[in-house]
């Protein structure tokens, strides 16, 4: 899942701006604009990745940044892997494979980064541009469109996103914690855990007031990150929970990435990858839509 | 460029503009004067394609913002109220990414950010940051980056709100420039001054309806006297004062500050208040501006 293929979801290309300083060019066939009004998808005018680019111009003299996104899931593989790895030595899986602690716990760590990063991404940084820095008022004078900016900021997510787990995966696999060469799935995996907590995370911050309401952030991330069959099977848990616990999303992108790294793939995955899938989309639609309701009304 | 009829905007039970008509032409210098909360603002978002009106009807181009929004915008520059400079990027950088944001070239908008940083006077501050700046070179770099799309159509939210006296005369300076390239400008603003410099044509607006249309002059000749008298007394309260010049100019403007006695001939009437034996602080006789013909028409002063 890229944001290219998001943006392909929405097959809506009449927005696109004229030349400027000529008259206006052809304009898009009636049927095209009636389309485009009834989508319920708010404009865009296919021109998401100017934002990205916009970021990178940004952190260009930040680099040193996007080092420490990387630095923390290494960290909690080593501390965990190898120190609760000596105590507990091998775990069996849901599927009934048993593995050293470390091969059950990074993949979970990978996922679990992936969410944080995007979380992060997609909500202080979004905040601040949206609220103080006032970033996309100046943005949305120019053709661009709300969902161009939600499509934008969410696949700038991914792109850091993607940067962290792809390192994470390599440290985890010249470690030694990588059974199979499906792990390489494990990286578009981790992409699509973060398109899902991105947008949605995004739309959650067009709802946020002030800073204090980032407590309740937390509140969800940190149980989803603890009780995901994160850092045992979910098998410990007693029915009812665990019924709850397969509901939740970090769940199905622990379990994508589990599956992908032990090589223990079936077409039950797709469930995984649908879930994320629909969240994301439904994020994006709901950022976009937010988006609009603040900026232009 | 911008025809409008009975357009209007509401935010919930508050009716911010309440049933205008305007029209802009090609190649015009076109104001809306009015005091914070006349709705100035509010009907700039809406001609910027940027926020839908409530009612009414808006073409821009000829086109309807409802449906060619995009299009409407890329021909368009916007000098909002706030500056919404992008302070995480250096002074020429917020001028490539906006012309980026409108779908040029890199090579387009770098040759572009040269030429316009020449023309706001910020060239050598090309690799600054943002923030760091004065309000006046915020300013200018704000109108720079409108303008890096090249629009037939310039928007200024009060351009010189804020700004010390020279940096907003260097603003109209460069803002006359762009009126002899055959930019059309629309602006706002609450000083009647600017108006009266920048405008050949201004709606005055008042609690979001037009109160009155024309060029600065006939404005002036319309709803006020050649020229006024000012007086200033050491008494708080005019009113007795008021009384006794009564008669003397067309019509009297009770100030809390001072006394306006509207006029054709300034210094008659000065003569003819001593003769009365009414003794002023201060006397002043001035020509008349749109000041006084917004305090004509609402019975309010403009700037508060
Ligand atoms: N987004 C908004 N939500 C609610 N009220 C608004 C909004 N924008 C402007 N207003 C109100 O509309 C009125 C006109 O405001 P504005 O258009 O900003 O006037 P001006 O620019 O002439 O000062 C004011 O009473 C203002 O409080
Ligand atoms: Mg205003």
């Amino acid at each position: 899942m890229t944001p290219s293929a998001s943006r392909a979801a929405v097959p809506e290309r009449s927005g696109r701006p004229a030349p400027p300083g000529r008259p206006p060019g052809r304009r898009p066939p009636r049927m095209v604009s009636a389309l485009a009004r009834a989508m319920p998808f708010p404009a865009g005018a296919g021109l998401a990745r100017v934002l990205v680019e916009r970021n990178v111009m940004a952190y260009r003299r930040l680099w040193v940044l996007l080092l420490s996104g990387f630095v923390e899931p290494v960290f909690y593989l080593f501390s965990l892997g190898i120190g609760l790895g000596a105590l507990v030595r091998t775990v069996t899986t849901d599927s009934g494979v048993e593995v050293p602690y470390p091969v059950f716990v990074a993949p979970a760590l990978l996922a679990a980064s992936a969410m944080n990063g995007a979380v992060f991404d997609s909500t202080f940084n979004v905040f601040f541009k949206l609220r103080y820095a006032r970033l996309y008022d100046s943005v949305l004078a120019t053709p661009l469109g709300p969902r161009d900016v939600a499509v934008g900021e969410v696949t700038w997510a991914l792109m850091r996103g993607s940067l962290y787990s792809g390192a994470f995966l390599l440290v985890a696999a010249v470690a030694g914690f990588v059974r199979s060469w499906w792990a390489l799935l494990a990286l578009p995996g981790a992409v699509l855990i973060g398109f899902a907590f991105a947008s949605v995370g995004m739309w959650a911050t067009t709802y946020m007031r002030s800073w204090v309401d980032f407590d309740y952030v937390t509140l969800v991330i940190q149980p989803l990150f603890l009780f995901s069959a994160t850092f045992y099977p979910l098998a410990q848990y007693p029915g009812s929970v665990r019924w709850l616990v397969e509901w939740t999303p970090l769940y199905h992108g622990v379990a994508l990435e589990r599956a992908l790294m032990l090589g223990d793939v079936g077409p039950g995955l797709l469930v995984h990858v649908g879930y994320l899938l629909a969240m994301g989309l439904l994020g994006v639609w709901g950022a976009s839509r937010r988006i609009e309701r603040l900026l232009l009304s | 460029m911008i025809e409008a009829s009975g357009l209007v905007k509401r935010f919930g039970d508050l009716v911010a503009v309440d049933g205008i008509d305007v029209s802009v032409q090609r190649g015009e210098a076109f104001g809306f004067l009015g005091p914070n909360g006349a709705g100035k603002s509010s009907t700039m978002r809406m001609v910027g394609a940027v926020s839908p009106p409530s009612a009414g009807v808006l073409r821009l181009f000829g086109m309807d913002p409802a449906t060619h929004g995009p299009q409407i915008r890329a021909r368009m520059g916007v000098v909002p109220q706030r500056d919404t400079l992008d302070e995480e990027l250096t002074v020429s950088e917020n001028i490539r990414i906006y012309g980026r944001y409108f779908g040029l070239s890199r090579a387009e908008t770098r040759r572009r950010a040269t030429e316009l940083l020449q023309f706001a006077q910020l060239t050598e501050r090309a690799d600054a940051k943002v923030e760091p700046l004065s309000g006046g070179m915020k300013r200018r770099l704000t109108i720079a980056r409108s303008l890096v799309n090249d629009p037939e159509l310039l928007l200024l939210d009060e351009p010189t709100t804020g700004l010390d006296p020279q940096a907003r005369h260097v603003l109209w300076d460069r803002l006359f420039r762009l009126k002899r390239r055959g930019v059309t400008l629309v602006l706002t603003t609450h000083y009647m001054d600017e108006a009266e410099q920048l405008c050949d044509r201004l709606v005055v607006m008042d609690g979001g309806r037009i109160v009155a249309e024309g060029s600065p002059r006939s404005l002036i000749e319309c709803y006020s006297t050649r020229e006024v008298l000012e007086l200033r007394f050491a008494e708080e309260d005019l009113t007795g004062h008021a009384r006794a010049v009564e008669g003397i100019g067309e019509r009297t403007e009770v100030l809390p500050d001072r006394l306006l006695v509207y006029v054709a001939d300034g210094d008659a009437a000065s003569s003819e208040v001593h003769r009365r034996g009414v003794q002023p602080l201060s006397s002043l006789v001035r020509r008349s501006t749109l000041e006084d013909v917004f305090l004509h028409l609402t019975g309010r002063t403009l700037v508060d």
